[in-house]
């Protein structure tokens, strides 16, 4: 069975992101006859003279007029040995929105640097994102290689700045790679290429397609937000009572000790169901249902978790949040935060600094928010909830903000101190 | 900043990760609102859809109804489906037919006789009268490139429209399914799923699709380069010939504007391998509608379509 490998995309305006995907799509022959007919007649109908292969991924009407990516696109290929999900994020609007969006379900990011300006702005805060929201791994495409005559040393020193900048964001040496790249002739996209003799790493298909995606390690505490109670009260089932969640973090067998929070009721888990059957074993990502040894009451939003290595009940949270609505974010706000499968109000208290993800640095006490702007706040929840820090943990670390009065999305929240290891590692 | 050295996501297994998303997608839908209903139609992506549903919910029977949206041009043996799988697992369907909205005039037919477009006032009108707050559909981001910036949980306004511009960021797998009163949420388990993706899974847990997925003998006719079939919808003209030909679709929808595929790909495994070579997307090959203009599914979308 093929692997399933979701990555995002990142880079600024003009790098050449669309059409690097474009190239990715088409030399993996994802892209079939009549998309590329589409593609061929609207670049006859703009006046081009090659088929524009970012027209296969910029959809919507308006996006097409202006030459722009708006919206996060998803786009799907799949090689003998992986599929792949990736999420194509603009460069320029709202680029927090869009790349938090994209990355934050992401298992590896591809940053996009035009090989005439090198690591820009742009590049550092997108790094800065990623880094934030821990997305594993890095991928540097050094793009239009063939402007600079695929001259060597300007890819090496391009490679060289990023790389320091990555590690100052606590990025392993391993875990970031440089590839010299032309989407527009496809360079090292999917076929390694001759005018670039000096290069001896891989294609940009060949690392997706190589790159661990490391199995969800045994040690990491069970975690299951309940989502729903399975009772069908049917001749068959008179009795059953199953918790139906996706697993978080950890894995849960029959026998296991659990504690179901915030309550703080112990039981043991009596049987991992499936429509498929009962499990020995269920790990991250699987959608079961668990049922106990003990007639519990246990409702949605409450979480089952390893009863010797349980999350911390917090009614209180510091955490970094990228704002993500028009209005700014001001010490007071009333809001909702959205933690597993449940939902509680909240205040926010403090808004403890604002992170400069250009410098690395933070501002301390800023009076707001804006939309697009990353910081570190203090929010006082109307009830405990059971809640891990993201770096531990990811999927029972990460929350909502959500507007009361209409529902819409105002920020990402990482619980813990994401900026604490910055001011060490700054350039 | 602490790299995280996993990842949480379960990337074993292609389609056991897509299966497990889905589930959870319709256990939080479940979990969140007050009514929601199932697009059914008995074609296979909605088919795929409802067989999800029974496994996210198993052993209890599924939590919603289904409604179908029918044009009236529906293929015989699709309807003949929908019908026996409802039976066969207690489902509650409910159908908005079409014709009924141009029989009191509410809609008027189309020169082209096409309905597809038709489909989206019976849906809005049944989606208000039944106050449903969540409407799964089967939808997949590979299929069109307006489908491909389509969030999994989708606001649609008042008025049952989508703004593409104002659309909520989606993170992690905390989906946000708040909206105002009268406003409503298109959801779609199947986003992530291409059409490969779709078949495999149909083989790996063997379910039963209508007949005319398979190749079979059937009567057609050429138009805008697509094999349609007699019906009810019009059609042959007088100038355009009839012939039998071994086929089968692709997709599944209005007949006066679906076409059908030559295919002698009569089981499950050589349908998989006959997608795996096909050089055109599915609805490239089979939809008229889609071939309006350079946005004609954005356009749909936006009005308030599937």
């Amino acid at each position: 069975m093929s692997s399933l490998l979701r990555l995002a995309t990142a880079g600024s305006v003009d790098d050449g992101k669309s059409t690097l995907v474009g190239r990715l799509l088409y030399d993996t022959k994802s892209v079939l006859a009549d998309q590329l007919e589409a593609v061929q007649r609207a670049s006859v109908d703009r006046g081009l003279s090659t088929p524009d292969l970012s027209l296969l991924v910029d959809g919507l009407r308006s996006e097409r007029e202006q030459g722009i990516t708006i919206d996060v696109a998803y786009r799907y290929f799949a090689t003998p040995r992986r599929s792949f999900v990736l999420a194509d994020t603009p460069g320029h609007v709202q680029y927090t929105r869009n790349t938090v969006t994209g990355a934050s379900t992401a298992q590896l990011a591809v940053l996009l640097v035009d090989a005439r300006s090198g690591v820009v702005e742009q590049t550092r805060r997108h790094a800065a994102v990623l880094a934030l929201l821990g997305v594993p791994r890095l991928v540097l495409a050094v793009n239009k290689i063939d402007l600079l005559d695929y001259d060597e040393g300007a890819f090496a020193a391009i490679a060289k700045e990023f790389a320091a900048h990555a590690e100052s964001l606590g990025y392993s040496p391993s875990s970031v790679e440089a590839i010299p790249v032309s989407a527009l002739h496809g360079d090292n996209v999917a076929t390694r290429s001759a005018r670039t003799p000096w290069y001896s790493g891989p294609t940009l298909l060949e690392h997706l397609e190589d790159v661990p995606v490391a199995p969800d390690p045994h040690g990491d505490p069970f975690r299951l937000p309940v989502q729903y109670v399975i009772r069908p009260r049917t001749p068959e089932h008179p009795d059953y009572r199953g918790y139906a969640g996706q697993v978080a973090t950890g894995t849960v067998r029959p026998g296991d000790e659990i504690v179901v929070l915030p309550q703080g009721l112990r039981s043991t888990v009596r049987r991992v169901d499936t429509a498929d059957g009962p499990l020995d074993e269920a790990g991250s990502g699987s959608s079961v249902t668990v049922l106990l040894a003990d007639d519990l009451d246990i409702s949605r939003g409450d979480l089952i978790a390893s009863a010797d290595r349980p999350p911390r009940l917090a009614g209180e949270l510091t955490a970094a949040v990228c704002w993500l609505s028009s209005s700014p974010l001001r010490p007071g706000a009333k809001v909702l935060v959205k933690v597993g499968t449940r939902t509680v109000q909240a205040i926010v208290e403090d808004i403890v600094s604002r992170f400069d993800e250009q410098t690395l640095s933070t501002v301390d006490l800023p009076e707001s928010l804006e939309l697009n702007e990353i910081g570190s706040v203090r929010v006082r929840l109307s009830e405990a909830v059971p809640v891990d820090d993201y770096a531990t943990s990811p999927r029972t670390g990460a929350f909502l903000m959500i507007e009361p009065r209409d529902g819409d999305t105002l920020a990402a929240g990482l619980v813990g101190d994401r900026f604490s290891m910055i001011g060490a590692g700054a350039p | 900043m602490t790299i995280l050295e996993h990842t949480p996501v379960a990337a074993r297994d292609n389609l056991a990760a897509l299966e497990s998303e889905a589930i959870h997608i319709f256990r939080e839908v479940a979990g969140e609102f007050d009514r929601p209903v199932i697009l059914f139609s008995g074609g296979k992506d909605s088919t795929l859809l409802l067989h999800l549903a029974i496994k996210a919910f198993w052993p209890a029977p599924v939590p919603f109804p289904l409604l179908h949206v029918d044009t009236g041009h529906n293929f015989d043996e699709v309807i003949a489906f929908r019908d026996h799988v409802v039976e066969k697992y207690g489902l509650r369907l409910l159908v908005a037919g079409v014709q009924d909205w141009i029989d009191d005039g509410r809609l008027t037919e189309r020169p082209d006789g096409t309905r597809n477009p038709l489909q989206t006032q019976p849906l809005l009108d049944t989606i208000t009268e039944h106050r449903f707050d969540a409407v799964f559909g089967g939808g997949r981001r590979d299929e069109e490139r307006a489908r491909a910036k389509e969030r999994i949980f989708s606001l649609r306004n008042a008025f049952g429209q989508w703004d593409p511009r104002r659309q909520r960021p989606e993170l992690w797998n905390l989906y946000n399914g708040r909206h105002r009163p009268g406003e409503h949420v298109r959801v779609f388990p199947l986003s992530n799923w291409t059409e490969a993706d779709v078949w495999n899974y149909i083989a790996r847990e063997r379910i039963e699709l209508p007949p005319i997925y398979y190749a079979h003998k059937r009567s057609v006719y050429r138009r805008d380069g697509m094999w349609l079939t007699e019906g009810p919808w019009g059609g042959p003209r007088a100038d355009e010939d009839v012939t039998e030909l071994t086929v089968r679709y692709r997709t599944v929808g209005d007949g006066s504007c679906t076409g059908a595929v030559e295919s002698t790909a009569s089981t499950v495994d050589e349908v998989i391998a006959e997608v795996q070579a096909s050089r055109l997307t599915e609805r490239g090959a089979t939809r008229a509608d889609d071939r309006l203009s350079e946005a004609a599914m954005e356009d749909r979308k936006r009005e308030g379509y599937f």
